[in-house]
């Protein structure tokens, strides 16, 4: 099995399960054990998990890949002393962030259902054809990344946040942004999008959304 | 070897590094090189013991493992950081903060009588003579020959060399004087681990070669019993809890362990032993396995790596699936390295083990593959490399396609004349290729060129455009052994001016009598060019050897001749130390420089005269030196051939970082590449000696033989599936799956993705890419893993219940 197999699902399971920080070592790159270079997939994984850990309100730092080989244990012990270093620094998942339990796994769980269509732009816009983690951190930081960031996952993020929400009773807009720390034009830009899409509807009566 | 044992968690003092005389932990540590080793002194041995340079490193870099604050210091002559990747290590060692590495000879001066530290006195060209004291002093104390080295010579009628290792034919390393008697490992001389374990293979390759006609003859086949049907049963477990001697019993408390495991759910049976991998404990598996009716097995103990396959043996002398076996590894990944922490680790252990019993639940079991063994070999280069293990696999009964890339076989070691120890390399390299073209079972391709190469181990399917035309060759087992390209500087005036040479060139022109390179007064070599440097950080092992041998024959042929060899260190290791003290005895100048500041080379008109005027920092004397050369040689890089991209693109083998092919494991499995049924020898593997390369390539024969040998192969079930309800046929694996493994069939559904389970290599990658999880690993899926996650982090209640009951 190798780092490539490390799926962000599996990253997002850990940290609805409580985990304060999620470290994946992998084999250095270009020396590909196999010879699918799935490490520079674990890191294109990584880097776009980042990113939406940062949208959902999540400290990116608490999730980190280090490439070291079988040999360096020194690295490896360094890399993870440091790792525990930063995430005991961070506190402790959810409370530093001020996002309760039940918040939190909602919003791991609308992530977890998008991961089907993440695969999908991962492999149609953000498959990089560059060959060091230099160029990879480059791309990754760069605005073309956050304009394609903003304009593909975005939207999708946050309804299904939205949705995921929903499914536990009917909310009205104040409250979605408030769970959602959402601008309220924003969340009525979504509400729009989603009962256009038939995934929710306005109760009227109660002054609120539910699910359609 | 006392330190080695020091820092050995079994050692006296389970791995603390403390002083004998008052159980101190020693802060200041000094090594000192070449202790009984480069000597002509009595009790000294005169050759390179070859090793001790980089085993010093690893044990300074152990130290400040152990103890961050330490300070080391290594007093050294040359370092010798000649082997694959050593360089690194050693760039590695020196960037240590508290490791210094000073160039000095050394003497002690005294034992303090009361703190019984030590205080050494060396020299350095900046502070002159100086006294340092120490905590501990460790001796890099050389290799001798083993102690009954006469007696055993005797016995089996060996000769000995005059250093009292193995007297080894120079073209065979692995052959004795006694015709059916072999050498492997360190009675060739003082070599390190690769070296030992290629010249092993290659032994057992050539006495294959003797005793082929009988292969197989004693070997009776395993009979498993039936296997048990446990799929419609719920999960029985049962967990077996190793202390490892003293590795994980003195760390984690083990019987406390096994009630913890007793707690789990679906575990119904839990015990401890002593070393799990003892026969009598494997009994003691397989009859639990009966009698408690288990049908998933736990062994908590060490990495999988090395004894997985054994218990997988266990389980299915039980009846059991080998796939519903499970390791837990409390040692590397817990005891070993949490030695301080005792309580901790223990949770550590209980939390690997909950997790590998979650794991063990969603095991299934899985079905290996029998491959049928195409008993043809390819050997891709017909240098000395690819020629020998042509021959000893040939010899052994094999067909074997030889490839050359040029009209004519030889490779590289067509421009050697001869050895440093001096072996006609031209006769001998006669002599192979005669024995090539004469052997029935070898078919030499010339003028080749790779156009497709398809298949998997046993059954490989390479096409090839050569003098034979287009051919398609099958085969179960390829040898890489395309060999390497020298170096063309860019540095001192090389290819501006015609006197300056490489090292090779220098020994075809003194080859040829050339009067103008015999008769020079003044010669010039410089080493390192091209390598040991940011763009190739590695050494070519060869250069300084080729230079000392050049000398020594320029010295020869003109003893009036002035040679200056300047050098970074000098790495005559093993036996040819002595050619080194040869040619300085013989005055030829050695003269180091150091890298930030390399020897200038200008083309001056003296008199009339047009010489080549090179200037160096002298260290010793401390002022610039100017030499006046009329020929100067370059010790040019060795480096990748030019095809090893390509060719690893072709056999999918990896690269290491310097570009030459990556072995499977450096030390272990130093001629196979990770691609099963692709093995590797000769200079495309690294820089080495003729010698070495012989041993290697009989060691890539030897590897090949145990597949070729075989009638099938065993591949493994952790593969990729397919549910193709879910497939939508959208070709993401395929694109992600280099192996070329996935393909999409045509079914009354429509077209879907399949898998070729027997070119899947169980790396996963498509798994992740794929957006309806229609494919996945078998042994490692979603389900799997994500059980493991969830356990590592138990649910409140789940930790409250396991609470309640221990």
């Amino acid at each position: 099995m190798c780092t490539g197999r490390v799926d962000l699902e599996h990253v997002l399971r850990a940290f609805s399960k409580g985990v304060d920080g999620v470290f994946i070592g992998a084999c250095h790159l270009n020396e590909c054990n196999y010879i699918t270079h799935g490490n520079y997939h674990a890191l294109t994984m990584v880097n776009i998990c980042k990113k939406i850990m940062e949208n959902i309100g999540l400290n990116p730092e608490r999730l980190r890949i280090r490439f070291m080989s079988g040999a360096e244990a020194s690295l490896f012990v360094e890399s993870v002393n440091e790792f525990v270093k930063t995430v005991k620094e961070i506190g402790p998942l959810g409370k530093v962030e001020g996002i309760n339990k039940n918040a939190l796994k909602a919003k791991l769980e609308a992530v977890t259902q998008l991961v089907p269509y993440i695969r999908l732009v991962e492999r149609e816009r953000l498959r990089l054809p560059f060959k060091s983690e230099e160029e990879y951190n480059n791309f990754f930081t760069s605005d073309e990344f956050n304009k394609l960031f903003n304009e593909l996952i975005v939207e999708k993020l946050a309804i299904s946040q939205i949705t995921s929400l929903l499914r536990e009773r009917p909310l009205s807009a104040g409250k979605i942004s408030e769970y959602l720390g959402l601008a309220p034009s924003e969340v009525s830009r979504y509400m729009n999008t989603s009962s256009r899409q038939g995934l929710v509807r306005y109760d009227e009566g109660r002054n609120c959304f539910a699910l359609a | 070897m006392d330190y080695e044992r020091l820092l050995c968690s079994t050692g006296p003092y389970q791995g603390e590094i403390l002083r004998a005389s008052d159980l101190k932990h020693p802060h200041k540590i000094a090594w000192i090189q070449c202790v009984g080793s480069r000597q002509v002194i009595e009790g000294g041995n005169s050759y390179c013991s070859a090793v001790c340079c980089t085993y010093t490193q690893k044990q300074a870099i152990l130290t400040k493992d152990h103890d961050a604050g330490a300070e080391c210091v290594i007093f050294h002559n040359d370092i010798r950081s000649y082997g694959k990747d050593f360089e690194r290590f050693y760039e590695r060692t020196e960037k240590l903060p508290g490791v210094r590495f000073i160039r000095s000879y050394t003497s002690i001066v005294k034992e303090n009588p009361e703190t019984k530290n030590v205080t050494i006195r060396y020299s350095t060209p900046d502070d002159g003579v100086k006294e340092e004291e120490f905590d501990m002093v460790v001796l890099s104390v050389g290799l001798n020959p083993p102690a009954d080295v006469l007696d055993l010579a005797k016995k089996f009628g060996i000769k000995l060399n005059p250093h009292d290792f193995c007297n080894l034919n120079p073209v065979n390393p692995m052959e004795t004087n006694r015709p059916g008697i072999f050498v492997s490992g360190g009675f060739q001389g003082p070599i390190d681990i690769p070296e030992s374990v290629f010249s092993a293979s290659g032994a057992s390759s050539q006495i294959g070669e003797l005793l082929d006609y009988r292969r197989g003859i004693l070997s009776k086949e395993r009979i498993y019993p039936p296997e048990r049907d446990v799929s419609k049963e719920d999960p029985r477990i049962g967990v077996f809890v190793c202390h490892c001697g003293a590795n994980i019993g003195r760390i984690v408390n083990v019987p406390e362990t096994v009630e913890y495991c007793k707690s789990l759910p679906n575990v119904v049976y839990a015990q401890e032993q002593l070393f799990s991998c003892a026969t009598n404990s494997a009994k003691e598996i397989t009859d639990m396995i009966k009698e408690k009716g288990l049908n998933r097995v736990i062994v908590a103990a060490c990495s999988p790596r090395t004894l997985e396959p054994l218990f997988r043996d266990t389980v299915r002398e039980a009846g059991i699936n080998q796939y519903y076996f499970e390791m837990a590894n409390i040692r590397e990944h817990n005891s070993w390295v949490h030695s301080k922490e005792k309580e901790e680790a223990s949770e550590k252990a209980h939390d690997i083990i909950r997790m590998s019993v979650a794991r063990a639940c969603h095991l299934e079991p899985l079905q290996e593959f029998d491959l049928p063994v195409n008993k043809a070999a390819l050997v891709v280069g017909g240098g000395i490399a690819g020629m020998t293990s042509a021959l000893s696999i040939a010899n052994q009964g094999h067909e074997v396609h030889l490839l050359e890339k040029d009209t004519e076989l030889g490779g590289i070691a067509r421009r050697i004349h001869d050895t440093l120890e001096g072996l006609d390399v031209q006769a001998y390299l006669r002599d192979l290729i005669r024995k090539v073209y004469q052997h029935p079972l070898i078919h030499v391709y010339h003028d080749t060129t790779i156009t497709g190469a398809t298949g998997y181990v046993g059954n490989f399917v390479t096409k090839v455009k050569s003098d034979r035309g287009v051919t398609e060759i099958k085969h179960g087992a390829s040898v890489i052994a395309i060999g390497v390209d020298v170096y063309k500087p860019a540095e001192y005036l090389y290819g501006e001016d015609d006197r300056v040479l490489t090292h090779l060139e220098l020994e075809e022109q003194i080859t040829k009598g050339n009067e103008k390179v015999i008769n020079a007064e003044s010669l010039v070599m410089i080493q390192c060019v091209g390598c040991r440097n940011e763009e190739r950080n590695y050494c070519s092992r060869l250069c300084c050897s080729e230079s000392v041998k050049n000398a020594l024959k320029l010295k020869k042929i003109n003893p009036k001749m002035n040679i200056y060899i300047l050098f970074r260190d000098i790495r005559t290791y093993g036996f040819k130390e002595d050619y080194y003290r040869e040619a300085a005895d013989k005055d030829v100048k050695f003269i180091r420089y150091e890298p930030e500041d390399p020897p200038e080379v200008k083309a001056v008109k003296d008199g009339g005269k047009s010489i080549l005027k090179v200037s160096l920092p002298d260290y010793i004397l401390g002022q610039k030196l100017e030499i006046d050369a009329d020929i100067i040689s370059l010790a040019a890089a060795v480096v990748p051939s030019s095809a090893t991209k390509e060719v690893a693109g072709l056999f999918k083998v990896t690269l290491s970082p310097d570009g030459f092919f990556k072995e499977a494991h450096v030390k272990l499995r130093p001629v196979e590449f990770a691609t099963d049924g692709v093995y590797l020898c000769g200079l495309a593997h690294y820089p080495k000696f003729m010698q070495e390369t012989i041993n290697q390539a009989y060691g890539a024969a030897g590897r090949a033989l145990t597949l070729l040998s075989h009638d099938i192969v065993i591949a493994s079930g952790s593969v990729c599936g397919v549910d193709e309800n879910r497939c939508v046929s959208c070709g993401a694996c395929i694109t992600v799956c280099t192996y070329g493994a996935i393909e999409f069939y045509d079914t009354p559904q429509g077209r879907k993705a399949r898998v070729n389970p027997v070119l899947c290599k169980g790396d996963g990658l498509c798994n992740t890419v794929c957006p309806t999880a229609a494919i996945s690993l078998k042994h490692f899926t979603d389900e799997e893993i994500l059980s493991q996650i969830d356990a590592a982090v138990p649910e409140e209640e789940i930790i409250q219940k396991i609470e309640a009951a221990a």
